[in-house]
């Protein structure tokens, strides 16, 4: 299984390699290069939110932060277009986090409902900041960046431009991941996951809840600063609405709960179901809004049949599936050594599939 | 002295709950403390615990004073409760649950060998490992529970009725599991409502009412004063 396991997900690496090369259809790799984005933004907010509970809806925040982080080091440092931007994406990283540090130790004194208020007003100060330090942010004029160049040094040469923020947006995912990964799998994150369910109760036993949510909100920032970063490069112009953008919380949020809240792979599963529907309906309906439509039905209806987020549910099933399989055998008399509970048993397959995906 | 509470006050934002306390435990004896609803018995685990700061008074653990510690610092000094409620973390398995218990530990070969142990004391940690905390019966999650306090090797442990709401059988397996603890020369303190349980199985009693210590000595002395039966019955002890 776990051998089958990794084979699954190099596939899935190899296709995500292979992808722009495949459909250099721009775009499709415009498609695919939001869908990236925003699966790591999600991913990195999942670090935090998912983990802990506490839903963070200013993450739009450090995205905000990011790009502008970037653009300001473009412009003092008189960066080129090319590369190099790529490469203070880093650092405009951790900018996002060395902001969330203090913005963290705040917001955090308070707790879940209260926190998810505090987020949303921080996410409305740093909009108005940007409207208003236009010594830094150049106000509503925004800040523009060096114009791009593809593989072959071409400035905005079609249909390689997208293909170098593909490559680095799919790394930023990759980093999303890892750490996610190790987090769920690590003792810091069987901390995180009992303030989730009993913040007081994990204090009981010694876990530092205090430093531990507080790391958890950098790391989840850094990622999406990253992200944030990215994106500006890519737009090569940036206003304090579009980068401070309340539809972002909204979105990575929606996508996460859509996946699965939590898990490994629900926020990348969910901002690539949603992004890439979002993006599909805006290009194919012509008419500004009317994907929305589609895209909110969609999500009703995914919502009713799978309330708890795609990957749980579909492990849930799963995991049915196989108790009812068991019983069967059971009944036909063939030898079974160990059948789990009926509802216990179901959670029991499904807690070690949650955990590694 | 193991543990010696001198003079405590504490209580929540409604007033002081207990009300000038104070009792001995020696080390490798039980101690039940029992007493009517609101007589603070449990106030007397959470202060022990860190969890609730007294207002006055002193709390000395082998000779070191421990108010004002955090509940790590006292968790790090080998003692830990086991909550009145159930106190497992629903969403995570039973494993992670067990390896909570162990969290202030930094060596992951002991963590392990302590699972084992553990895994061979109480079979459900290992039948049910991978099942959610919150689909196991309430008995098994007392079972968990006590799983969960012994990963640290405690030196003192502190169960607040272990024996509330459990059905007969799993009844008898917690009481089993405490005669195990006490074998091992653990300390234990025990909170019962079930008078003649708690104290059949403690070495030394302690009676409480409106926060107060009203009478200490050993489990037959308790067991065997008649006004005991009084204070259960709804009167008041006299004061001696």
């Amino acid at each position: 299984m776990r051998m089958f396991k990794a084979v699954g997900l190099l596939a899935l690496l190899a296709i995500a390699i292979a992808f722009p090369l495949v459909f250099p259809n721009p775009a499709v790799t415009t498609i695919a290069l939001f869908a990236l984005m925003f699966a790591a933004a999600a991913s990195g907010w999942n670090i935090f939110s998912g983990y802990t509970g506490y839903i963070a809806l200013g993450h739009a925040v450090y995205f905000g932060l990011g790009a502008y982080a970037l653009a300001i080091m473009c412009q003092d440092w008189h960066i080129p277009g090319g590369y190099l931007p790529f490469l203070l994406v880093p650092v405009a990283g951790l900018v996002a986090a060395a902001f969330a540090i203090p913005l963290g130790w705040i917001s955090l004194r308070v707790r879940r409902h209260t926190f998810v208020v505090i987020t949303i007003a921080v996410f409305f100060i740093f909009q108005l900041l940007a409207f208003n330090l236009t010594q830094i942010t150049n106000g509503s004029i925004g800040l523009g960046f060096p114009i791009p160049i593809d593989w072959f040094g071409n400035v905005n040469n079609f249909p390689f431009y997208n293909f170098p923020f593909y490559y680095v947006t799919l790394a930023i995912l990759l980093l999303a991941i890892a750490i996610s990964w190790w987090v769920r799998n690590s003792k810091y994150g069987l901390g995180l996951l009992a303030i989730r369910d009993d913040e007081d109760r994990a204090l009981g036993l010694g876990v530092k809840t205090g430093p531990s949510k507080l790391a958890a909100f950098v790391i989840s920032a850094f990622i999406v600063g990253m992200v944030g970063a990215t994106w500006a490069y890519y737009v090569e112009a940036i206003y304090p609405d579009t980068a401070f953008d309340a539809l972002f919380d909204v979105a990575i949020a929606l996508m996460a709960f859509l996946g699965g809240l939590g898990t490994i792979s629900g926020p990348i599963l969910g901002a690539l179901l949603l992004e890439s529907t979002q993006q599909y309906f805006a290009l194919q309906l012509v008419s500004p809004g009317y994907y929305l439509i589609a895209y909110g039905a969609l999500f009703l209806v995914v919502m009713l049949l799978l309330p708890r987020g795609i990957i749980p549910t579909l492990n849930e099933r799963w995991a049915k599936f196989k108790v009812t399989r068991l019983q069967r055998q059971q009944d036909s008399g063939a030898i079974v050594t160990a059948l789990p509970t009926p509802g216990d048993g179901a959670e029991n397959v499904d807690r070690k599939e949650e955990i590694n995906l | 002295m193991f543990l010696k509470l001198s003079n405590i006050h504490a209580g929540y934002d409604g007033g002081d709950v207990l009300k000038g306390i104070g009792l001995t435990v020696e080390q490798g004896t039980t101690t039940c403390i029992v007493g009517p609803n609101g007589a603070g018995k449990s106030t007397v685990l959470r202060v022990l615990s860190g969890l609730l700061k007294p207002r006055l008074g002193e709390i000395f653990f082998n000779g070191r004073s421990i108010v004002g510690l955090t509940p790590r610092q006292i968790l790090a000094l080998g003692i830990v409760q086991v909550p009145q409620s159930h106190s497992l973390f629903p969403s995570m398995s039973v494993r992670e649950n067990v390896r909570l218990g162990a969290y202030m530990l930094h060596d992951a070969a002991l963590v392990e060998q302590r699972l084992h142990e553990v895994e061979e004391m109480f079979p459900v940690v290992k039948t049910r490992a991978r099942d959610k905390a919150g689909n196991l019966s309430g008995g098994q999650q007392r079972l968990v529970e006590f799983a969960r306090c012994l990963m640290l090797d405690p030196r003192l442990i502190m169960l607040d009725e272990p024996s509330m709401g459990l059905d007969p059988r799993t009844f008898k397996q917690v009481i089993e599991t405490i005669k195990v603890m006490q074998s091992s020369g653990r300390t234990i303190i025990l909170v019962e409502q079930n008078v003649r349980t708690g104290l059949s199985l403690a070495t030394n009693g302690i009676v409480m009412e409106s926060g107060r210590v009203r009478l200490e000595g050993s489990h037959t002395d308790i067991l065997n004063n008649p006004e005991i039966g009084r204070l259960y019955l709804g009167g008041t002890l006299s004061n001696a």
